[in-house]
């Protein structure tokens, strides 16, 4: 056994460790903010198994917008909305849902992981030849070099899209949230919300 | 000797961290709470398409990645919007409380 292989065992069973205790945190945390830190957690484990293998562009990508920008909105609206006094998670509202939804997760994870080991043997195991190491060797692009080329070359099409799509979100989120003035309440159902 | 870390781990872990946010999004009542499970899910497909992308030498699927981060960024903006909305109708609602949506 080789030092790096060693490492690469370490940081793949700390980063698990990492997304799996956050993933159970945010399942049974009562507060909602302990549940969004739970899926800090997960989601900067999520990075490290991503610079593991060689996304690093993704890894930073993920730290900034999901751990960034998605859970401080998450936390925003908890603080906004006042909705962080802890849940009594005792009360069951539908009386068999929890035993089957355990059920359901159970046999998800058997299913998919018995297809996933099936698998295995016909899917074309050739580690270390996969995408080009960053700064590895001369005549091979860094990965950000390499997703940028195919992200605005073969995708430029959908790359647009996803410009029009943030803007529609955040028009949409803008018309839904505002409070609407009180003449304007006979003409938008939105109006009396406050 | 143990052999090299394989994406078949990579890809067990993604089945196990998305099982977990289905579950949570079923036992769970709080939207806001059922929207980070969607996010677990979400991180799990990620976590699927980087290790297929680095085992077939495919960028194609780190793209993919990047595209599922910009909907799930858009998605979180508008769903949150409308459990704004709705809360601030009804405080403290739960999911069984918004059976229906009309305002």
């Amino acid at each position: 056994m080789t030092d790096a292989t060693f490492l690469e065992y370490v940081v793949f069973f700390a980063a698990a460790l990492m997304i799996l205790g956050g993933a159970a945190g945010v399942i049974l945390f009562k507060n909602p903010v302990h549940a969004a830190l739970g899926l800090v957690l997960t989601l900067f484990g999520v990075a490290v198994q991503f610079v593991a293998q060689e996304a690093q562009f993704l890894a930073a990508v993920q730290v900034i917008v999901y751990a960034g920008a998605i859970v401080v909105l998450f936390l925003f609206v908890i603080m906004l909305l006042g909705v962080d006094e802890s849940m009594d998670l005792a009360i069951e509202p539908i009386p068999i849902q929890r035993p089957l939804a355990a059920v359901m997760g159970v046999g998800l994870v058997g299913l998919l992981g018995a297809a996933i080991v099936r698998a295995r043997d016909a899917l074309d195991i050739n580690p270390g030849t996969g995408i080009d190491v960053a700064g590895e060797g001369a005549g091979q692009d860094s990965n950000i070099r390499q997703l940028a080329s195919n992200l605005y070359g073969d995708h430029v099409f959908a790359f647009q899209l996803t410009s029009v799509l943030l803007i529609v979100a955040v028009v949409g989120t803008v018309v839904l949230t505002r409070k609407w003035p009180k003449d304007a309440a006979d003409t938008d159902s939105e109006s009396g919300s406050s | 000797m143990i052999a090299a870390i394989e994406p078949t781990w990579y890809l067990l872990l993604a089945s196990v961290l998305f099982a977990m946010g289905a579950v949570g999004l079923l036992v769970r009542r709080n939207p806001l709470i059922m929207f980070m499970c969607i996010e677990l899910m979400l991180n799990a497909a990620n976590l699927t398409f980087v290790a297929m992308a680095t085992q077939l030498g495919d960028i194609n699927g780190q793209t993919a990645v990047f595209f599922v981060l910009v909907v799930a960024a858009a998605e979180v903006v508008v769903g949150l919007g409308i459990i704004v909305s709705i809360l601030r109708r009804s405080p403290g609602a739960t999911a069984d409380d918004l059976a229906e949506l009309k305002g």
